[in-house]
């Protein structure tokens, strides 16, 4: 699904990323974990093509396409999707709509045709009930005067609605509270198959609770430092990023 | 490359190219000479077979014209006009003998607002929707007539009114613009050649949309806009013009009177989409629009709303105003201006408050790309007997790349202490995050930034009859990228 070989990121001179390894084959959900500053969302932003980082080194593969030659919108509409850790307000652009936009772009870019208005209609209500959204939400503007954990189960619902091949999820778990982020968690667990692939970033091991995932990374400057599977977490858990970082 | 290039970028390849009302129609036409003197008045008038008080009427105004100097408030960079230089009056020959059906016009006439999208021929009629179609100097023809009259409303073109109106007419006809007004006031008063003229009787809904839609076509040639609506007593209508023009090198002039008047209870509905030729991205050719519209809420509890969504034009000058008489009457005006490339607009509204219980409200948002200038100039004045007068206004203004200037100049009068006035204004860039998140989501740049730019204007856009929502819509998001679909 997604093979990076020794990628280098620096942004503005500074060098963020170096020398990162990180292969993701399908159906595999892959937690990477690090303290602040370690290169977690660059690498977030790297994936999904946000402009001004610069890639100094390396390759990535993303199902046997050079993901660094697409656009923000290619990549998004070849199935790979960003959870936002800071989703953005986008006033007098109802939700509903926003939705129904990004559906139909990637049908588009599939030469399929537009998804008919009741058919949109039915799938968003069943998405949005098993993240307990509600239709009111729906109506109004994307993200504008959403609390923290509504605008996290917003971006739930568009991934759910989009249904990735490939979906990273930015510290989705910061700013929630037990209860959103079980709905929010089971949100993704449904998603889950043999076809698609998750890579989970996150500072706590709580997210992880949740989403179990089948490998975990640590990064510490700009570099995975240790891989294991779950128990790596609960390891972290218990020692810290430091002295992991250190008896790598 | 950043997303704000990537919008710029697109924004720069928005030729003329892209203007997609620039074709020309092939017409014979009947035009007397160049230049601006009591002989073309003249000659304007007995084209149109007027009666003597109009022709008095168009002269003095030329005397009055002839004094005043050009308005110079706006800020705006205008080159000098040389009235001698343009045609004042162009009209298919076909049309001079008045065509009693569309079967005697001119096929390429009839074409030509096909290919606009408004078909003039019963079978193909737009439904909900009365047309007037303005080509020129001269109106083609005017739909749904038959109908609306058995309600009493009069749809015809004004100089058609002229003659089987002229009471109401003389009546109110400068009532609201004054010919002294101001230098373009005056010209139009003395050159005008057509527009449209509704009257709706006293406690009648007109049941639907009434429509001009305005065509430029013959070389040098002014388009002066004549527009009456008078709403009697207890009715109400909606009325929309849109605007086009073929693609020029050189300028052309389109200066409109527009005057409103409501009565006791009525409610007028006006809204405008303009989207005459913009001239090229270097600022060549392009319509120069220059026009005054003004509404008087003459009776009490009247409403004048006015909606406009401009997108067209090389320089736009306008200001649709109410004057706020009859207690309880009120105002509005919802605007979306867009400025891309060598564009200029100055525009924003009048609120004159007279009346007690007056209100007002003001929501302009205004879009500047490329090296274009976008300027809101508002006067909200409360005179001293209007008690309890209120009044909202909100300019948004949205800059895409940093070539563009926004500018907001809004003034506020107030004569007395029980009035109150709100003003909100606000100055944004277009944000690179959230391109970024829309894209993320699978939509090209061009489709985020008309998703963006839609939503900042929403507030306005509502306010268009459904129809022409969502053209509006489509319509925004081509003036600002060059995908003309």
């Amino acid at each position: 699904m997604l093979e990076i070989k020794n990628l280098h990121v620096s942004i503005e001179e500074k060098k963020i990323i170096k020398g990162l390894d990180l292969s993701i084959n399908k159906g595999e959900v892959h937690a990477l974990m690090g303290p602040n500053g370690s290169g977690k969302s660059t690498l977030s932003y790297v994936l999904s093509g946000k402009d001004k980082y610069e890639i100094n080194d390396g390759t990535i593969d993303y199902n046997g396409k050079n993901l660094l030659e697409l656009d923000v919108d290619e990549r998004a509409n070849e199935g790979l999707f960003l959870a936002f850790q800071y989703p953005m307000e986008i006033p007098g652009v109802q939700t509903s709509f926003f939705l129904k936009t990004a559906i139909n772009s990637k049908r588009k870019y599939l030469g399929q045709s537009e998804m008919d208005a009741l058919e949109f209609a039915k799938l968003m209500k069943s998405k949005a009930e098993e993240l307990n959204i509600s239709t009111e939400m729906l109506k109004r503007d994307l993200n504008v005067n959403y609390s923290g954990g509504e605008k996290k189960k917003q971006e739930i619902l568009q991934m759910s609605m989009l249904s990735p091949k490939m979906a990273i999820l930015d510290e989705t778990d910061s700013g929630l509270d037990i209860d959103a982020l079980r709905i929010v968690s089971e949100g993704v667990n449904k998603l889950r198959n043999s076809e698609n692939s998750f890579l989970v970033i996150t500072h706590y091991q709580r997210l992880l609770n949740y989403i179990k995932p089948d490998f975990v990374h640590i990064i510490a400057d700009g570099k995975i430092v240790k891989s294991g599977d779950y128990s790596l977490a609960l390891e972290l858990e218990e020692k810290g990023y430091e002295e992991i970082s250190q008896t790598a | 490359m950043a997303a704000t290039e990537q919008t710029i970028k697109q924004v720069n390849t928005l030729g003329s190219s892209d203007y997609k009302y620039g074709f020309s129609t092939e017409v014979d036409e009947i035009r007397p000479p160049k230049g601006l003197n009591e002989e073309i008045i003249k000659f304007i008038s007995a084209q149109k077979d007027e009666p003597e008080w109009m022709l008095e009427w168009r002269l003095n105004a030329f005397k009055v014209f002839n004094k005043l100097p050009k308005p110079q408030w706006a800020k705006l960079n205008i080159p000098e006009i040389d009235y001698q230089d343009c045609y004042y009056y162009s009209i298919p020959k076909s049309l001079k003998d008045k065509p009693k059906s569309l079967d005697e016009i001119d096929p390429e006439i009839l074409k030509t607002y096909e290919k606009l999208g408004i078909p003039l021929k019963e079978q193909k009629m737009l439904s909900g929707i009365a047309v007037d179609a303005v080509f020129d100097s001269v109106s083609v023809a005017t739909t749904y007539k038959k109908q609306l009259s058995d309600l009493g409303i009069v749809f015809c073109s004004i100089s058609e009114a002229v003659k089987t109106h002229p009471e109401l007419v003389k009546k109110y006809l400068g009532s609201v613009i004054p010919v002294s007004d101001h230098s373009f006031a005056a010209l139009n008063s003395a050159v005008f050649t057509d527009g449209s003229f509704i009257y709706i009787p006293e406690g009648v809904r007109c049941p639907v949309e009434l429509s001009t839609y305005f065509r430029i076509n013959a070389m040098n040639t002014g388009q002066f806009e004549r527009t009456l609506i008078i709403a009697d007593k207890d009715s109400y209508v909606s009325y929309l013009e849109g605007c086009t023009a073929p693609m020029r090198d050189e300028n052309q002039l389109h200066a409109a009177n527009v005057e409103l008047v409501a009565l006791d209870n009525a409610e007028i509905k006006y809204s405008t989409v303009q989207n005459w030729y913009p001239g090229d991205k270097e600022g060549k050719g392009g319509i120069y629009n220059f026009v005054t519209k003004r509404g008087a809420c003459r009776g009490k509890n009247s409403k004048i709303s006015w909606t406009q969504v401009e997108t067209g034009s090389a320089i736009t000058w306008k200001y649709p105003s109410c004057i706020l008489q009859g207690d309880n009457s009120k105002g509005e005006f919802y605007s979306v201006a867009i400025t891309n490339n060598m564009q200029q607009a100055d525009t924003g509204t009048k609120m004159i408050h007279i009346g007690k219980n007056t209100s007002s409200k003001i929501i302009s948002k205004g879009i500047s790309a490329g090296k274009a200038n976008n300027t809101y100039r508002g006067l909200v004045n409360i005179l001293s007997k209007a008690k309890n007068a209120r009044n909202f206004t909100q300019c948004d203004s949205l800059l895409i790349g940093n070539q563009c200037g926004a500018h907001t100049v809004p003034y506020i009068e107030s004569s007395n202490s029980d009035s109150m006035v709100e003003h909100e204004a606000t100055t944004s860039k277009i944000n690179e995050d959230q391109l970024f998140y829309c894209q993320q989501r699978g939509l090209n740049s061009e489709d985020a930034v008309g998703l963006i730019v839609n939503g900042f204007c929403k507030e306005v856009l509502q306010h268009l009859p459904m129809e022409f929502a969502v053209e509006a819509q489509k319509l925004v998001a081509i003036s600002l990228e060059g995908s003309v679909g």
